[in-house]
């Protein structure tokens, strides 16, 4: 097990902080609650403020196919680093399906703004350091708000500082470039996310928590790549201990 | 990912009434599962109907509908719940859901509030399905085949919404047999089961303010976002 060290130096890293915050935090996933809360704040003035007003107007005065430009382009550069993740766990086919749709975008789809490779049916994949760790049997760790970056837990926080280090954007040089090919980047990416945010407004009685254990549960689907074990059948039909349910489930599997 | 080959293939049209003409001629002219029906009754909608067939033609049936009607694409939320409480609201057992959501404190409600805790949160869903349905109307989706056996009587209907340059995004309908015909009891958005997510919220809302506490909560949410959308309409 190559992960095996490192997990358990972070198993032990993490025990530590869970003993420091079990006593603040009334959900057992979420022991920094009352900073994940603070940070929450922040972001969501921060979006409300810039991320959301520029995003909705990017997303008004560029048309959809030039949108999907900017999407694809960046998104080609990031199936490099897919692929590497679908190595690292141990799916070579699915990282070489990786580098294929690399191939065709950069050269096909013009250096990667057109998607040509999804339209001849090799899908892309969603993986990232984050959850090759997660795969590799690493506890997800508390979970954490990040400023800017928003829900992330103590694994996927190591995941994204390796993630950012070997984006190839993040070394391109000169830095004027870089930076605005970043806000473009992200600009898109809160563009792509405005229906998300609606239905998240429309359907969470406390946006917070409903944030929280959306991102959660996505991530435990992503780390197995969308078919996660079912969850123990819910204890209500039977009557038994219901409510604890959605809270006992994440000390029994350390990878959601 | 790409396992099942059997799937019908995306089809790539924008506008969602020539995408839907499209799709029913595909249906007709593709085997659509051992219990589909021949030839123009395809569309119609019965207890027998498969459970991926049924989602394929109702969601295809709303998609279109919106299509044709411009108070609809403009964004008219009250209009557009309508809609969804004629043609989709009959294929979910909210009851179910309610039950999943509440967890054990089902037990301690009384049947008053057991039915009052159902109204409002199907209110609530049915909101939030109207939201997403704004959300990815103009989207591209691939209708999968369903694996199951015939005999099956609990299965999950994926059907993905493709996008350039993302990871397709699965909708997975967890569905049961009933007598009435196939009805969805979660809904699972990129691995997020809708059912689940409510439970930790229900159950921090029970903890703190009691069952009434929840009832008066959906309720308030519920009117605020009706208010909402009548004063958008204006």
């Amino acid at each position: 097990m190559r992960g095996d060290r490192a997990a358990r130096a972070f198993g032990a890293a993490l025990a530590l902080v869970l003993a420091a915050g079990c006593a603040t935090g009334r959900d057992p996933r979420d022991p920094l609650e009352g900073f994940n809360r603070a940070m929450y704040r922040f972001n969501d003035g921060v979006d409300q403020a810039i991320a959301k007003p520029v995003a909705t107007a990017y997303k008004a005065a560029v048309p959809d196919l030039m949108r999907d430009w900017v999407r694809n382009f960046f998104a080609n550069i990031g199936d490099v680093f897919i692929g590497v993740n679908n190595l690292l766990q141990g799916k070579p086919i699915d990282a070489l399906s990786d580098w294929a749709r690399v191939g065709f975008n950069t050269t096909f789809g013009l250096l990667g703004i057109a998607d040509v490779a999804s339209e001849l049916g090799i899908d892309k994949h969603n993986e990232d350091f984050g959850q090759t760790l997660g795969a590799w049997g690493v506890p997800s760790g508390p979970y954490v708000v990040l400023p800017f970056f928003g829900p992330s837990t103590l694994r996927d926080t190591a995941g994204l500082t390796a993630d950012t280090l070997t984006d190839p954007l993040t070394r391109h040089k000169p830095v004027r470039e870089r930076n605005a090919a970043t806000a473009l980047r992200y600009t898109g990416v809160r563009a792509d996310l405005l229906g998300a945010s609606d239905i998240l407004d429309e359907a969470a009685l406390d946006k917070y928590s409903f944030q929280r254990d959306a991102w959660l549960q996505r991530r435990r689907s992503q780390i197995y790549d969308g078919s996660p074990p079912r969850e123990a059948d819910p204890a209500a039909e039977s009557g038994e201990n219901g409510a604890g349910a959605a809270v006992e489930r994440s000390p029994a599997t350390p990878d959601n | 990912m790409n396992r099942n080959a059997e799937n019908l293939q995306p089809t790539r049209i924008r506008r969602a009434s020539a995408y839907a003409l499209c799709a029913l001629t595909l249906l007709c002219v593709t085997p659509a599962g051992a219990q589909a029906q021949p030839g123009a009754a395809q569309a119609a909608i019965g207890p027998d109907t498969a459970p991926d067939v049924l989602v394929k033609t109702v969601t295809l049936e709303v998609l279109d509908l919106i299509a044709k009607d411009k108070d609809l694409q403009s964004g008219d939320r009250n209009k557009l719940v309508a809609l969804i409480d004629a043609k989709v609201l009959p294929h979910f057992n909210f009851e179910r859901m309610t039950i999943l959501a509440m967890g054990a404190s089902w037990r301690n409600a009384a049947p008053a509030q057991r039915k009052l805790l159902i109204e409002e949160f199907k209110t609530l869903l049915v909101r939030t399905y109207a939201s997403s349905l704004t959300a990815y109307s103009n989207q591209r989706f691939d209708f999968r085949r369903l694996r199951a056996k015939p005999t099956d009587t609990d299965v999950t209907v994926v059907v993905r919404v493709l996008q350039s340059g993302a990871q397709p995004v699965p909708i997975e309908y967890d569905m049961e047999k009933t007598a009435a015909g196939w009805k969805a009891w979660d809904v699972r958005v990129a691995g997020i089961s809708l059912v689940l997510n409510y439970r930790t919220e229900f159950a921090n809302i029970v903890r703190d303010s009691g069952i009434d506490g929840l009832i008066k909560t959906l309720t308030a949410k519920n009117s605020a976002a009706e208010s909402a959308a009548s004063a958008k309409k204006k």
